[in-house]
């Protein structure tokens, strides 16, 4: 009787139970400093417009470019993509997408060609405030067709033709008077910082509906959304900086989730996991965040990529890997990532071998000291600094143990480290690191690294400081391949020419490749559904598919 | 007293002035400017984005003048916008403020409060002022983000009675307030103790005792209100210094006020937030020191 009537608490309190899980609370560790679609470039901010407002295209969690607002992927041989000649005589192309039909923004209004028409003008119109305008450059024409098609001419053929990025629709019907009436104070006054809350601006599963600034931003459904329903009814994505309060909250309950994209790190969650049992899943994820160290090649000590090539030799990184990161993380031989298809797994490779660095050493004039730290001829001590972000308890303490692995070569490396801002708004941009400097870069699926390694992309005041070859590195085969590998459309010509550049890469070492590191995503054992990618389009542009189980 | 108050408004307003110059000139000689961080984070931004960013946010400027125009645009009520949050920063302003003086002001009573109740604990009961130096000492030697933690494991985590950070109710106050509370307890205790022990040995409380008035009545009618002179001085110069130690608290409890946000702004780069939320937590130390002045005058009519 006992046993019956427990039986039936249990069923009585299941429907309960799965009723509460009608909302996710999710933890992350940044705040989002507009929620405008085209103004900015922020993980945060593309973490929390996933769930509220589509692309036109994306890179899924294979890696694929995907539609998500449009009918297929252009192409050439589906003729959507058109080569053609520019006004000024260069190779150009004639690219065309539809958009889905029934589509609405959470307003009800049709998503139409008006929204994208919209977007390209107030992209082209520097007063805007649109950060990085290359896009809007290189599309030199918007050729609106009917309701849902919309052409665009560039003046460059490149195999990403396909790709839109971050050129997405935006609600014209609410918009555009507000933009066209003073373009330069427009960032300022738009409704998705202004009226985050009205549904109009949303086209996505969800929709704002509350914003606390700096702490906690509210989504619902979107009652116009015209994909599978999501699961939960309301989502709230909480701001919390603190890596060890995130990890309260989530054992307090008050968030349920932490995003892997902007969460702990790998050793804290791995901690986690191991405490709390299997209240918690944990997923790792390898991603395209490349850990690395770049040398400043204007220093007399790193001229002869002998001593690059020690430097790396001397490295013990699979038992970095293996002791720091509980071995979560990729060791890498290039910045091409093993999950991309680009990548040449034949490419030369530097596993640890302290003698054949030492040997190198030697071969290279620099021979130990009185002191054990290697000269070369003219006296002068093979000795520089070695900087990293403050703060970052993973790489000080990466920094440490790189610091003593090369003294053992002879190496000396003086720690120096700088605040992140001082780090990358001045010490690198500027080039006035006097060593090298671990940090890490994050990019797409087959994204060609012009900004790191063409010797036009080396920061100087005549450049307005832009460009990220902070090593400055030069070499004219690397900056044809960085020409050559945009424009070519043919997919095994191009993995021909990604081969040498890495085989450039491995030879030259402009900079010691270190691991591509993996997030840390915690879930509730009953959440399923959630397909980390590994890169800038985020989970959270799939959460229609989250569901509770 | 009016000609006073006036005065020490007008010396408020004048180094108010100052300050947000010195805050200008400071922000702006921080390493880097927003467009240069743009840059070392999104690869496509190119040289002509960088010269058009630099012009669109007027960082093509020298910096007087573009303190100038911040100024006369403060002047003007125009208190501009913040680059972090894209948002009014008076509208960002407001709900920071009153999220620190709720956490601030009950921090502070409950410092003042429990710390001059140690203080005349030990002053009055000698037994037990080894016990109240070893909690003060305790109290300052403990990091308020170890603190935190603690609490948040004990009563959020294992207990499950308080929030473990973020904003509501009062819930979600207590484990903050306790936390800035405790690291700020230990000066008023010292103070309290060491006053209390002057002020209960004076001849007006020898006179108070021949008359036959009970201990509780000496303490609070006699010597609280001598020994209250100095503590004031200390809590009004503390409102200052708890506003960073409410950085530590906001960040631990992911609490969104005015030490976190002045924090992130500095680092960020973003002008216009950072200095008036700069200038008003001064001005508001300012108005404490001066409500403490004026406190001291009425409690002790012999200060001029």
């Amino acid at each position: 009787m006992a046993a019956r009537f427990l039986v039936v608490l249990l069923l009585l309190a299941l429907p309960a139970a799965a009723q509460t899980r009608d909302t996710l609370s999710i933890g992350i560790t940044q705040y989002p400093s507009t929620l405008h679609p085209n103004i900015d470039n922020m993980v945060a901010k593309s973490y929390v417009l996933g769930f509220v407002r589509r692309p036109v295209t994306a890179y899924d969690a294979s890696w694929n470019l995907v539609c998500l607002l449009c009918e297929s992927i252009p192409t050439l041989e589906n003729g959507l993509a058109v080569r053609e000649t520019t006004p000024d005589g260069k190779p150009g192309l004639r690219v065309t997408w539809r958009l889905r039909e029934g589509l609405r923004w959470g307003d009800g209004t049709p998503i139409t060609t008006a929204d994208m028409a919209f977007a390209y003008e107030a992209g082209r119109d520097g007063a805007t405030g649109i950060g990085p305008a290359e896009f809007y450059r290189s599309a030199y024409e918007f050729i609106a067709g009917d309701d849902r098609s919309f052409t665009l001419r560039f003046d460059r053929v490149t195999f990403e033709f396909a790709s839109l990025g971050d050129f997405a629709p935006l609600p014209a019907h609410l918009e555009r008077e507000r933009w066209a009436s003073e373009p330069r104070t427009y960032r300022t006054r738009t409704l998705y910082d202004t009226q985050p809350t009205n549904p109009g601006l949303w086209n996505g599963p969800y929709r704002v509906v509350q914003v606390q600034a700096g702490a906690a931003i509210t989504l619902e459904r979107n009652p116009q959304w015209d994909g599978p329903a999501p699961a939960f009814r309301r989502i709230v994505v909480r701001t919390v900086e603190s890596t060890p309060a995130l990890e309260a909250q989530l054992l307090a309950g008050q968030v349920d989730m932490i995003a892997g994209e902007l969460g702990l790190p790998v050793e804290q969650a791995g901690a986690l996991i191991r405490r709390t049992g299997t209240r918690f899943r944990a997923e790792y994820r390898p991603g395209l965040s490349y850990e690395h160290l770049d040398l400043n090649l204007d220093l007399p000590v790193f001229a002869d990529r002998r001593v690059r090539q020690a430097l790396l030799l001397g490295l013990d990184r699979a038992q970095i890997v293996a002791r720091l990161f509980e071995g979560r993380q990729t060791v890498a031989n290039t910045n091409v990532n093993p999950l991309d298809w680009p990548h040449d797994p034949d490419v030369r490779q530097y596993p640890y071998d302290p003698a054949r660095a030492a040997a190198l050493l030697t071969e290279a004039g620099w021979t130990p000291g009185p002191d054990g730290i290697r000269r070369d001829a003219a006296g002068q001590r093979l000795s520089f600094e070695l900087l990293t972000t403050a703060g970052n308890r993973s790489r000080e303490a990466t920094q440490q143990v790189i610091q003593a692995q090369w003294r053992q070569l002879g190496v000396e490396a003086r720690i120096r480290n700088e605040p992140p801002r001082v780090l990358f708004g001045e010490t690198l941009s500027r080039r006035r690191f006097q060593g090298a400097a671990l940090f890490a870069w994050v990019s797409a699926p087959e994204s060609v690294p012009r900004s790191n390694l063409h010797s036009d992309e080396i920061p100087s005041a005549a450049r307005n400081w832009s460009g990220q070859n902070y090593t400055g590195f030069r070499n004219a085969e690397m900056d044809a391949l960085l020409e050559a590998l945009p424009q070519e459309l043919d997919r095994e010509k191009r993995r021909v020419l990604w081969q040498r550049l890495q085989a450039i890469y491995a030879e030259e070492l402009p900079s010691l490749p270190l691991w591509f590191r993996q997030d840390a995503h915690i879930w509730p054992v009953w959440l399923h559904g959630v397909r980390p990618t590994g890169h800038l389009n985020f989970s959270s542009l799939w959460a229609e598919e989250w569901r509770v189980r | 007293m009016i000609r006073l108050i006036l005065w020490r408004l007008v010396q408020i307003a004048v180094t108010a002035a100052i300050l947000s110059f010195c805050a200008f000139m400071l922000i702006a000689l921080m390493p880097g400017d927003p467009i240069d961080l743009a840059i070392a984070g999104d690869p496509r931004l190119t040289s002509e984005d960088a010269a058009r960013l630099r012009a669109l946010h007027g960082l093509d400027q020298p910096v007087t003048a573009r303190y100038l125009a911040w100024a006369w645009a403060v002047l003007h009520g125009n208190f501009g916008h913040s680059r972090l949050f894209a948002q009014p920063v008076a509208t960002l302003l407001g709900p920071a403020l009153l999220s620190s003086l709720a956490l601030l002001g009950l921090a502070l009573v409950l410092a003042v409060v429990s710390g001059v109740g140690l203080g005349a604990l030990a002053a009055l009961r000698p037994r037990a002022a080894p016990l109240v130096q070893g909690l003060a000492l305790l109290a300052q030697a403990v990091p308020s983000f170890w603190l935190g933690i603690l609490l948040i494991i004990l009563f959020a985590v294992q207990l499950g009675w308080l929030p473990a950070g973020g904003e509501g109710g009062w819930r979600f106050l207590v484990l903050p307030v306790a936390t800035l509370a405790f690291a700020h307890l230990a000066s008023y205790a010292r103070h309290a103790a060491s006053a209390l022990s002057v002020a209960m040995a004076e001849p007006h409380i020898r006179t108070a005792r021949a008359q036959g008035a009970g201990e509780g009545r000496i303490v609070w009618r006699h010597a609280l209100p001598n020994a209250g002179v100095p503590l004031l001085t200390i809590a009004a110069l503390d409102a200052g210094s708890l506003v960073s130690g409410a950085l530590i608290t906001e960040t631990i409890f992911a609490r969104p006020g005015m030490g976190k946000l002045i924090y992130d702004a500095v680092m960020g780069n973003d002008f216009n937030l950072a200095l008036l939320a700069l200038l008003v937590v001064a001005v508001v130390t300012m108005l404490a020191t001066l409500a403490a002045d004026l406190a001291q005058r009425w409690l002790d009519p012999r200060i001029v």
